[in-house]
């Protein structure tokens, strides 16, 4: 099979690769989105609580964006 | 069993009186029919084609009008409390509040759909199997209706959300409905079809008079 | 295992931590196989041709359409029943996951559609249903999104779910029974019984892939969600600043 026939896919090239590349896109980007919000929302909670400084009665600082 | 009769009657008087009310909804109804023939065009065939579908269409939409007076007005104004303090299980609460949403809508649209038939070229003996499956369906609507507006019960103007959440759940209903008529249209038996839209109704009656007392419990701790 | 004893969110979200690197790994690795199996080794259909290839990032979001959507609705029967909670937690996080996968078995699905039926769309039984639990995700997304208060939002979340997987078999019924009055069973069977073992093991891999790849992701989420809950607490002031 050569790299050519292998890009067609059969003629079917225009419906397999389009299929392909989005369901692994997507994927993708939802396993970063979802990577980096938990970082986000660990260190956030992280350094909250150890934060000597931070008064319980102090008023909350703003909601992060998300 | 005096605050069953007291909530339904409560209700139905402030949905009578409502500017979102009964007769809106009624109203409402009628007009989405009246809009078909200038979207479809006036042939006689389309319009009596499109009829049973159309018609039930027009009652799940109209049908979702008076649902965000249902539950929210109470939860604000402090009757949901006093509904929730009363001796009356919440279920039988969520019941009446379902029963008086449906003689201010589903009634309604029972009794004026056979008198718009004609508007849309439905056979004339169509138009009773029309009013039969808008009896038994119709209870469903307000049944699923009722338990997401208690759902949404603190979303402010949560006409649009309530209408995300109860439209795709009420897919069976519209099935089941306009085929009943489109088949008895045909000359055919709609037997099959109002069996299968009343057995729905029924568990759709069941499950909503559960979930939307569970739905009041929510605020309640 | 006991339930209870992850009933405490960070002991939860420990285990979340040391699980994470092993799921997604694995998810990984079977993908990139299942990738190479699927469009090199895999044979082509001898009706569809290559288009068959499709079916292996088709079926498996479909089965997880549904996957996941089941786990939504058990997570949300535990939270329901015994205020479990992390249940809520879980079906939280778990809801855009399915939607994904929806929306994917869905673009797919029309993708495959177009050669095999010469149309993107056609109302056949299966990819309405598909379509219909797309917007039961959708609903279940926008109710949590939509009220404020976090602990109000599980409990009427909660009921959405379990309202949603009572009324599914309803729906499902009525969209074949629907199906079948108004076409007849010309349509081309996307999948069933008589597939080769050859294109069989590919899918499979491709599906185990999905599937990890879901638990994955549903730790990362429920991890966020846990620490955003812990700055909540911390903000509002109820907990004491933890050394």
């Amino acid at each position: 099979m050569t790299l050519q026939s292998f890009l067609e896919m059969g003629g079917y090239a225009a419906f397999v690769w389009p299929a392909w590349g989005l369901s692994l896109a997507a994927l993708a980007v939802l396993t970063l989105v979802s990577w980096r919000w938990m970082r986000r929302a660990e260190r956030l909670a992280a350094t909250s609580s150890s934060d000597p400084g931070t008064n319980p009665a102090a008023p909350a600082p703003s909601e992060p964006v998300d | 069993m005096r605050t069953f009769a007291a909530i339904i009657w409560r209700d139905v008087i402030l949905g009578i009186r409502a500017s979102g009310g009964a007769a809106l909804s009624a109203a409402f109804f009628a007009l989405i029919l009246v809009l078909v023939p200038f979207g479809l065009g006036p042939g006689p065939d389309t319009l009596q084609a499109t009829a049973p579908g159309l018609f039930w269409m027009a009652a799940l939409l109209s049908t979702l009008l008076g649902l965000e007076r249902v539950v929210q007005p109470d939860a604000e104004d402090g009757t949901l409390d006093l509904i929730r303090l009363s001796p009356l299980p919440l279920e039988l609460a969520a019941l009446a509040k379902i029963i008086a949403h449906w003689l201010t809508s589903g009634l309604i649209l029972t009794l004026l759909a056979p008198l718009l038939a004609p508007l849309l070229n439905l056979s004339f003996h169509a138009a009773p199997v029309l009013a039969l499956s808008l009896l038994l369906g119709t209870p469903a609507l307000s049944a699923i209706g009722t338990a997401m507006a208690a759902l949404g019960s603190s979303v402010q103007r949560g006409g649009m959300v309530l209408a995300l959440l109860v439209l795709p759940l009420n897919i069976p209903f519209l099935i089941f409905g306009a085929s009943a008529v489109a088949s008895a249209q045909a000359g055919e038996d709609p037997g099959q079809a109002l069996l299968l839209l009343g057995a729905a109704s029924l568990i759709a009656m069941v499950v909503g008079t559960i979930a939307a007392a569970a739905a009041l419990r929510i605020g309640d701790e | 295992m006991n339930i209870w004893y992850y009933a405490n969110p960070e002991r939860f979200a420990g285990l979340a931590r040391t699980l994470l690197p092993w799921t997604l790994g694995l998810a990984l690795i079977l993908a990139a196989i299942g990738t190479v199996w699927g469009l090199l080794i895999a044979p082509p259909d001898y009706q569809q041709g290559e288009a068959m290839r499709i079916i292996y990032v088709h079926v498996p979001a479909a089965w997880m359409a549904m996957f996941v959507y089941a786990v939504m609705a058990v997570s949300s029967a535990i939270a329901f029943i015994w205020n479990h909670p992390l249940a809520d937690v879980a079906a939280k996080a778990s809801a855009p996951i399915g939607a994904v996968f929806t929306a994917l078995a869905l673009v797919t699905g029309m993708l495959w559609g177009e050669p095999m039926w010469g149309t993107w769309w056609v109302w056949d039984a299966r990819l309405t249903s598909v379509l219909i639990l797309f917007f039961l995700y959708i609903g279940y997304i926008v109710l949590w999104s939509a009220i404020e208060e976090p602990a109000r939002a599980a409990r009427a979340a909660r009921i959405l779910a379990l309202v949603g997987a009572v009324n599914l078999p309803i729906i499902k019924f009525s969209v074949d029974w629907w199906n079948t009055l108004h076409q007849p069973a010309s349509v081309f069977r996307m999948d069933g019984p008589t597939m080769a073992p050859e294109m069989l093991t590919p899918l499979l891999i491709m599906g185990l892939a999905y599937n990890l790849l879901y638990v994955a992701i549903l730790f990362m989420r429920m991890r966020a969600e846990i620490a955003e809950r812990r700055l909540r607490t911390i903000r509002l002031g109820l907990e004491p600043a933890a050394s």
